[in-house]
């Protein structure tokens, strides 16, 4: 399969490094209003919630786009949408289009997405936690199947 | 300029006027930020003998260069005023996401003047602020006020305000931001409950740019490196900083009982592994960081029914000891209770926990009446320890006398020797019988009783924090007074830079290697400090210049000390027994260390070579 960011949750803690990792590396500022990464944090429970681009196979913003300035692309093993500046007009459909708002235009006046960092995401390598990696995501499925078999097992266990 | 926005924000409160103007580059060179820049636009700015809660006083708040920024647990801001407290400078340090939002709003610093007329909160959003009534707002806890206030303004605003204890002028209320961080010491809360200013809402969209992208990236690599210290990255990871008491009772420092004793029976049943097994939200692991942070020790607690029911952020380690040992309660439901309801009504639990633990020595001792009280107030008593802090926060019965902290509470009835202060400030959970070192850190301390301006507690019993900043030659004998003076100083001086970056100095007591934040501060700066020794320069200058703002505030040698009991009673029990603190032997070494005169004022030589 191929490598995805995976992302975590039980290991989020809410920095928002990620947040400063993408735009730091996309802007050169530390500015979260600038990253294509945000953090939903829902401090009284302890939850947090990194969303980043899915990079979706039958991608909404891609389909949408006018100009074409939308295209798939390869990265470091993983699939990824990208965005060609020379195209894009800053119409904003990719905006409306995207479910996860994980499009935006910017100052610029370009549309904005996460590109992976061209194989090397940023926002991954500044996660201390390990709540954000990029990775084989058979990997990151075979944990989960995993781990759900395990609570089946306990509750066998349990019920013994 | 880089790491700094350049932009201060001044609210008259009297007036309602709102201005911005430029921060003077000479000025940030030399005082940084956060710490120093608000002790200096203070001392430039009032008069430190003016009445803490009147309208002349200031209230500052200044984030650092490095605020905002990634590099680690770099999301903090200091509170910097005359306190109420102690009559001293205060500063007091916070994180969560409030500082970083004031950046990135394109604001370095607020200032505080005057006093409005009626409630008010503050709301700023990036280049627009104004000042909107909070009379509907005024009584309202913490979570309540936070939660309306972002109702009020966006979704994604970040909110400072206090709680009912700093509308009251309870001498020990705090500011609390994102509402479970607090700038928690020497009563900040009450000035600004003096200024009737309720809350400072935030929302900014713009950047923080660094000198030295390429090499700032590198020097937080280097510093997430050096992060990977098995205590740091991983103890506390699993259990916050309430896996301190454990440690602190087995070397015999933990207060109990007024710090009549070091140890306590029950320390491990406020530990810790109690609270990961029980009531933390997520166990024994990583909760909740503030911004930037890698370590994450906040921790959320539930606790799910009886008495002590309810939900919030904390206790952290000095909270457990203050509101557990100090008072005697083994009850960890209690103790939990007890943080939150500091929390929500915006009181220090330090300063809190240790006034109730003075009021049940006096109780005991038969000093206060017990008609004064209405309640039974032996140590131990968790329900006491409850009902008193929702009556301090409200001024209400004997809550009265305890929201003067416990100075002026021993001193009203009679034996102040009992309060465990230094400048009035209670003391955190670390008896300075436990370390000569951080004993004369206590009662050197420019804001009073206090750990974190000097971690020198860290370097006795660990010995590694923070070796190489000074020449200890190995492992330092926490017991000895040999070359403590000069190490206080060191340590102090460098905390006044950690503290005026903008970075969590708990990050930094994890590395070992001083140039890992010189670095990080130079990159993201662009400043060239001329290695160790021109950083400890400027240290020095925020240091001194916080001694000269003390002694016109009429502070003098005589309050450079401790309580009776850390220089006369030997500690009882534990591997600290018999020993008590030699300050007298310290204090003319570390003195003339300074380059102050014998009578701890500041010499013509050394305040010239500082620039002051």
């Amino acid at each position: 399969m191929p490598k995805a960011l995976v992302v975590d949750l039980d290991k989020c803690t809410g920095c928002r490094s990620c947040e400063l990792a993408c735009s730091f590396k996309h802007h050169g500022e530390f500015n979260p209003a600038k990253s294509a990464i945000h953090v939903s944090i829902f401090a009284d429970k302890a939850f947090y919630v990194p969303v980043v681009c899915y990079q979706c196979n039958k991608p909404f913003c891609k389909e949408v786009c006018p100009t074409g300035a939308l295209y798939a692309s390869e990265a470091n093993g993983a699939f990824v949408v990208k965005v060609d500046t020379e195209k894009c007009v800053g119409c904003k459909m990719c905006m409306l289009a995207c479910p996860f708002g994980s499009i935006t235009v910017q100052d610029d006046g370009f549309a904005q997405k996460c590109d992976l960092c061209g194989g090397e995401p940023e926002c991954a390598v500044f996660c201390v936690p390990g709540a954000i990696e990029f990775k084989d995501m058979e990997e990151s499925s075979l944990k989960k199947t995993r781990a759900t078999a395990e609570k089946f097992y306990q509750q066998k266990e349990d019920s013994q | 300029m880089n790491g700094w926005i350049g932009r201060i924000l001044r609210v008259n409160l009297t007036s309602g006027n709102i201005t911005t103007e430029a921060l003077d580059e000479k000025i940030a060179k030399d005082y940084i930020g956060g710490r120093g820049l608000g002790i200096k636009y203070l001392y430039d700015e009032i008069d430190p003998a003016v009445d803490p809660l009147g309208p002349e006083n200031k209230l500052i708040f200044a984030t650092g260069p490095l605020t905002g920024t990634g590099a680690l647990a770099a999301g903090r801001y200091m509170v910097v005023t005359k306190a109420p407290l102690t009559g001293a400078i205060a500063n007091s340090n916070a994180g969560g996401y409030f500082p970083s939002e004031l950046k990135f709003a394109g604001y370095d610093m607020i200032i505080f003047e005057g006093k409005a007329s009626s409630p008010v909160y503050l709301w700023i959003q990036n280049d627009h602020a104004e000042l909107r009534s909070a009379d509907e707002l005024w009584g309202k806890d913490v979570i309540t006020t936070t939660d309306r206030v972002i109702e009020q303004t966006d979704p994604e605003a970040k909110v400072a305000c206090i709680g009912p204890a700093g509308e009251n002028l309870v001498k020990f209320a705090n500011i609390m931001n994102d509402k479970g961080r607090a700038a928690g010491r020497s009563g900040v809360g009450a000035v600004m409950g003096s200024k009737n200013l309720k809350a400072v809402a935030v929302r900014g969209t713009n950047g923080v740019r660094v000198a030295d992208p390429a090499g700032f990236r590198d020097a937080i690599l280097a510093a997430q490196k050096e992060f990977h210290d098995p205590y740091m990255s991983e103890v506390l990871a699993k259990y916050g900083t309430a896996d301190v008491v454990e440690f602190s009772n087995e070397v015999g420092l933990l207060p109990t009982r007024n710090h009549q004793q070091g140890m306590f029976e029950g320390a491990a049943k406020i530990g810790g592994a109690t609270m990961a097994a029980k009531y933390n939200l997520r166990g024994a692991r990583k909760t909740k960081a503030c911004f930037s942070c890698p370590l994450a020790c906040g921790r959320v607690t539930r606790v799910p029914d009886g008495e002590f029911k309810g939900e919030g952020e904390g206790p952290e380690y000095e909270s457990l000891g203050a509101l557990g040992s100090a008072c005697g309660v083994d009850n960890i439901e209690a103790v939990i209770k007890a943080n939150h309801i500091c929390n929500e009504m915006g009181m220090d639990t330090i300063t809190a926990g240790s006034t109730i633990a003075c009021a049940m020595e006096l109780t005991e001792k038969r000093f206060i009446p017990k008609s004064d009280i209405g309640l039974d107030l032996k140590f131990g008593n968790g329900h006491a320890v409850v009902e008193l802090l929702k009556q301090t926060a409200m001024r209400e019965g004997f809550g009265n006398a305890l929201a003067e902290g416990s100075y002026r509470l021993a001193e009203s009835y009679g034996h102040p020797e009992l309060s465990m202060t230094s400048k009035k400030q209670e003391f955190p959970s670390y008896d300075p019988r436990g370390g000569q070192g951080f004993a004369l850190a206590y009662a050197t301390s420019n804001r009073g009783g206090c750990h974190i301006r000097q971690e020198v507690h860290c370097l006795e019993f660990f010995g590694i924090a923070l070796i190489n900043i000074i020449e200890t030659g190995g492992a330092i004998d926490r017991f000895s007074t040999e070359g403590k003076p000069q190490v206080v100083k060191d340590v102090q001086d460098f905390y006044c830079m950690i503290d005026s970056s903008g970075i969590c100095n708990f990050i930094i007591i994890g590395s070992p290697d001083p140039n890992v934040f010189i670095k990080l501060m130079e990159t993201g700066t662009g400043l060239k400090f001329g290695g160790l020794e021109g950083f400890l320069k400027t240290g020095e200058r925020i240091f001194n210049l916080e001694k000269l703002f003390n002694l016109k505030a009429g502070l003098t040698y005589k309050d450079d000390t401790l309580p009776p009991r850390m220089l006369e009673e030997p500690m009882p029990e534990g591997p600290g027994k018999g020993h008590v603190v030699h300050l007298e032997e310290m204090l003319p070494d570390y003195y003339s260390a300074r380059g102050w005169s014998d009578k701890g004022i500041p010499g013509d030589t050394k305040l010239s070579e500082l620039g002051l």
